[in-house]
């Protein structure tokens, strides 16, 4: 369980989260939605600890990581697997040396054990014949799942996705959140996903934590967000002509 | 002015801390060396060499033009030649086509990984970025420089020689007469300590600016020229510095 308390973060003199707190729980996909430029991926940052924090807390499963310093984040950090919104794959490594990356940096695993360990990730992921292509001649939905693999190689506790299904068709998106899922239930790992895609969030989402102008507005699942009367909620849920009919 | 001056300094020394803390893995971080002296080395062998030969061709032929009385011997032009390469050329004037190679090319790899969150994404693995990008740039640097300056040295002084033979300026019995006179090898050990500290100062202020660029494909053009601009400047103030300190 992940555990946001307090948490506070400003740039300059704009406040872009006040005083957010929220839990993520242990074999669920977490979901934070909201606008853009709502605060959602500072939030996320703030979590990982790609962001400092001005207030509050971040803890891991009771381990104050916030207040840790980098060398000690590091042991946590080797639990953590995030993918990025664009994948963040290493341009100068194929695919198995971007997945073996973390393998070969913690482990002392052999070059055979390594490969294998690559190969059950993206089987895991559904892609294959691929190890040796580089990120530039991959499409952006198998970049995405290659960056699942490698989040995943480690078989870490926590899982973070940046906007894991943007800019993907809606079937590829799909694939992506059903996976996620999948993975999340199978490994009971507690997965945090930033999204304001719809679709993933009546789909997978275990835990909604809705952001709005930076702070928690509400709080909830995929069950009871459509029924809610939240009206900034209703107002980001039931944007669109679709989803308004489908109410 | 001042205070962004100071705040860079400031910045770049913080980083610098970062970047000599004690590897994750030593033997990722050699395998990496080796990649970088290739990347930063040896693919710059091709240019160094063109530009040194007629560097010291060029030398050569205006030494010559310049030394026209009988009262100053020829040999005078290989050794004229042969100080000017050691001591100045091969050194600062290499060490600044460097800073325009080396150095656009590591801010731009920097800042190429640090807007697409590769960066973000080494350090989430729990690596120290600092340290796993910039460091074995720097060692490559260090080690490889001083063996392209050598390199540049002897292909200037071969330049010249050319340049002295097909004009018929100085015969290769006086040119190399000159190259040998008054030899003192304190001047290779002052020419070799500059470059190592250019070398240093190319990589760790190209680094600096592509590590901390912020924004798109335009902040990484503009960190990739002020790593050339800023890298070339601190070139030419620290070979001040380091000529007084070295020759006085």
């Amino acid at each position: 369980m992940i555990e946001a308390k307090n948490v506070s973060k400003s740039f300059g003199e704009h406040l872009v989260l006040d005083n957010v707190s929220c839990r993520f729980e242990e074999g669920m996909c977490n979901l934070i939605i909201g606008q853009s430029g709502s605060g959602k991926t500072v939030l996320m940052k703030c979590l990982v600890g790609l962001f400092e924090i001005d207030k509050g807390n971040v803890e891991y499963d009771g381990r104050v990581f916030s207040k840790m310093s980098f060398d000690e984040m590091k042991v946590i950090r080797q639990e953590i697997g995030m993918m990025f919104q664009g994948g963040a794959l290493f341009d100068s490594m194929n695919v198995e040396e971007n997945i073996m990356f973390p393998l070969s940096m913690f482990t002392d695993q052999s070059l055979e054990e390594k490969l294998e360990r690559a190969n059950f990730c993206l089987s895991r992921v559904r892609l294959e014949n691929v190890n040796k292509l580089f990120p530039a001649e991959l499409s952006g939905g198998m970049k995405k799942r290659v960056a699942i693999a490698r989040a995943i190689a480690m078989n870490p506790r926590y899982l973070f996705c940046d906007e894991p299904n943007s800019g993907l068709d809606p079937l590829t998106a799909n694939v992506i959140d059903n996976l996620i899922s999948e993975i999340t239930q199978e490994y009971n790992i507690t997965t945090v996903i930033n999204t304001h895609d719809m679709n993933s969030v009546i789909e997978i989402g275990d835990k909604i934590a809705y952001v709005h102008k930076g702070k928690l507005w509400w709080e909830g699942n995929k069950d009871t967000i459509l029924k809610s009367d939240n009206p900034e909620l209703n107002e980001f849920v039931f944007a669109t002509e679709l989803t308004r009919k489908l109410k | 002015m001042l205070k962004g001056f100071l705040f860079h300094i400031g910045r770049y020394i913080l980083l610098m801390r970062q970047v000599f803390k004690r590897p994750e893995k030593q033997s990722i971080y050699i395998r990496q060396i080796m990649v970088e002296i290739e990347n930063l080395g040896l693919d710059s062998v091709g240019i160094v060499a063109f530009i040194s030969t007629f560097m010291g061709a060029v030398l050569c032929i205006q030494m010559a033009f310049n030394i026209d009385t009988p009262f100053i011997p020829l040999y005078t032009i290989g050794f004229v030649t042969r100080q000017s390469v050691v001591l100045e050329f091969s050194p600062t004037i290499i060490s600044l086509i460097l800073a325009g190679k080396v150095g656009s090319r590591v801010a731009s790899e920097l800042g190429t990984m640090r807007v697409t969150e590769q960066i973000d994404a080494i350090e989430i693995i729990g690596i120290n970025p600092a340290t796993y990008l910039i460091f074995p740039k720097i060692i490559a640097a260090v080690l490889i420089n001083p063996i392209l300056i050598i390199m540049s040295m002897v292909m200037a002084i071969m330049g010249g020689w050319l340049a002295g033979i097909f004009t018929g300026l100085v015969p290769t019995s006086e040119y190399v007469y000159g190259i040998k006179a008054f030899f003192e090898s304190y001047d290779i050990v002052y020419a070799l300590i500059k470059t190592v500290v250019f070398a240093f100062l190319i990589v760790s202020i190209s680094g600096y600016h592509g590590y901390y660029t912020k924004g798109g494909a335009l902040e990484v053009g503009a960190s990739s020229t002020k790593g050339v601009v800023h890298s070339s400047i601190a070139i030419i103030v620290f070979n001040l510095i380091l000529t007084q300190l070295l020759l006085s």
